[in-house]
């Protein structure tokens, strides 16, 4: 008699505990695995670049770091990469299109973890750092300089350094004072009139400016955030403590980020990118140049001389399986633009590749209403998201910038 | 009153029982409705070949240009050389192919080919089809990869 009615007991009370324990919990296992795969604490480190030999030479990367800043570094002395890269402000300008020495129609990007990009730009049309850093040093509406008279500007007034990091400056005193193969009319004539053997001279010069500052921007790196110290407590079952603890709206952003509102699909990882290029259906900006994305970028990348197939690559073409297997054409090419990060982008508005959105509710509107592409098929699906939910993911977007 | 008890007891007992076999059942069944095939071995479309695809290190590494290998044999078991060979894929939930074009780079023997350039950017069921062109003929084989 009493030892079948404790067991009935026992059973029930094991029932209660199960309904107990089920009742609730916070995060399914597969949520706590995806929340862990985003937290920094998983960020690998930095890896070697083999095809920039100065990358983590800190000679290098302090004449980087001088560059970077340097007005000098400018057809009429006003414009650094810093200009639009902006120390104080996550290296960006808080513009809609940056502006050098005239109007780009591009939003400035971010630099956090830059060297970890396998892609640069928004359209990819650049496969290294350094090949990146030279682009906007000749591009006309940024610093609108030529490589001659960066030569001649380096030799000028950082020669030593740089012959302690790179070796010997060529002779330049027969190279024009101004001279590429982008530059103006006058500037290509006066290029394609140099000996080839002092044109690679030249180039080899800009690579190296390419490859300082690229040595430098490897140290901008992203920094812990509220939500990584919630991720790291929940993912070792501590309370989170302080800051560290989520509201209920930032918990229910957090589990529409990575559920219902897919937007782990594509920011994912712990810099909360796939590194890949999206059609998202963001129209373009009236009254700015035509602009097609990847698709035109291709070739862009191709033809780059500086690029990892190109001569001034160093170390061997292993590390140029990215360029190698690229995506070459197709249609997902159309109007598709790199996924950024989104650490740090509630504190960087205004967002998408030609600052087409002022705020992050406009951005999340944006998603959950996910408007066809004028050109080109968006990847998005409507998610007809509610006025808390849109509210709810915007909040948990700001724990990646506190 | 100890034979309600007892019927209740077995009662219970069946029940946990029924609940075991249930559970066992669920769990070691393969589960066909829940995703894609994603055997990594199978026969080509039309029977022409037997194609087995594995990462070269063993494991998937999200977001990494990853090779892999796709090993050929014919119907008899015997390797399929000089074999020309087409990756094509994508995401069927998305509508979007692949973000990298993964080509096949060296024959190592064996009726082994190196795939590379393959990368998952993102998780999710992935296809890849092959098209094999070989002296038996030409066929075709889809994997799938559920990351």
């Amino acid at each position: 008699m009493r030892h079948p009615a404790s067991v009935v007991s026992l059973l029930a009370l094991a029932a209660l505990a199960l309904l107990g324990g089920c009742g609730k919990p916070q995060f399914s296992d597969a949520e706590k695995k995806t929340i862990a795969s985003l937290a920094l604490n998983t960020l690998p480190a930095l890896k070697a670049d083999t095809t920039n030999q100065y990358a983590d030479v800190p000679a290098a990367a302090a004449l980087g770091s001088t560059l970077f800043f340097d007005v000098g570094m400018s057809r009429d002395g006003t414009v650094s990469c810093s200009t639009c890269h902006k120390i104080d402000r996550q290296f960006q300008d808080d513009l809609p299109q940056a502006v050098g020495i005239g109007h780009t129609n591009r939003r400035t990007m971010p630099l956090a973890g830059v060297a970890r990009n396998p892609w640069f730009f928004w359209d990819g049309r650049r496969d290294s750092l350094w090949a990146q850093a030279l682009t906007p040093l000749e591009s006309p509406l940024e610093q609108a300089g030529n490589r001659a008279a960066f030569a001649h500007y380096i030799k000028k007034r950082f020669g030593e350094r740089y012959e302690r990091i790179f070796g010997p400056l060529p002779d330049l005193s027969t190279v024009p004072a101004n001279a590429s193969p982008l530059g103006s009319e006058t500037e290509k004539a006066a290029w394609n009139a140099m000996p080839a053997s002092q044109q690679q001279d030249i180039n080899r010069v800009y690579a190296n400016i390419g490859k300082a500052i690229a040595a430098f921007e490897r140290s901008i790196e992203p920094e812990q955030t509220r939500f990584d110290r919630f991720a790291i407590d929940l993912a070792t079952g501590a309370a989170p403590q302080g800051d560290a603890a989520f509201s209920p709206e930032e918990i229910l952003g957090l589990k529409l980020f990575i559920g219902k509102a897919n937007c782990v699909t594509c920011h994912n990882g712990t810099r909360f990118t796939d590194n890949s290029f999206h059609n998202t259906g963001v129209a373009p900006v009236e009254g700015l140049p035509l602009d097609r994305g990847r698709v035109d970028a291709v070739a862009q990348v191709q033809a780059d001389p500086f690029n990892c197939l190109g001569k001034f690559r160093d170390g061997d073409e292993s590390a140029c399986r990215e360029l190698r297997f690229m995506v070459k054409d197709g249609p997902q090419t159309v109007r598709a633009y790199k996924t950024p990060s989104l650490r740090g982008a509630a504190g960087r508005p205004p967002y998408m590749h030609a600052g087409q959105f002022s705020t992050l509710d406009e951005v999340v509107a944006h998603y959950s209403k996910a408007p066809p592409a004028v050109e080109g098929v968006s990847e998005v699906h409507p998610l007809d998201l509610s006025d808390r939910e849109r509210a709810a993911l915007v909040a948990f977007l700001k724990t990646l910038s506190d | 009153m100890a034979s309600i008890w007892r019927y209740i007891l077995a009662g219970l007992g069946l029940a946990a029982l029924l609940v075991g076999i249930v559970a066992a059942v669920y769990l070691t069944l393969p589960h066909q409705a829940s995703g894609p095939d994603t055997s990594r071995s199978k026969k080509t479309a039309n029977g022409l070949f037997v194609a087995s695809f594995e990462p070269e290190r063993g494991v998937i590494r999200q977001g990494e240009l990853q090779s892999w290998l796709l090993t050929l044999k014919t119907a008899a078991g015997a390797p399929v050389e000089g074999a020309a060979i087409t990756v094509s894929g994508g995401m069927p939930q998305h509508d979007h192919g692949l973000p990298t074009s993964p080509q096949a780079t060296d024959y190592l023997g064996g009726g082994r080919y190196r795939i590379d350039g393959v990368k998952f950017t993102m998780s999710g069921w992935w296809q890849l089809r092959f098209a094999i062109s070989a002296t038996a003929g030409s066929d075709s084989v889809v994997f799938n990869v559920v990351l």
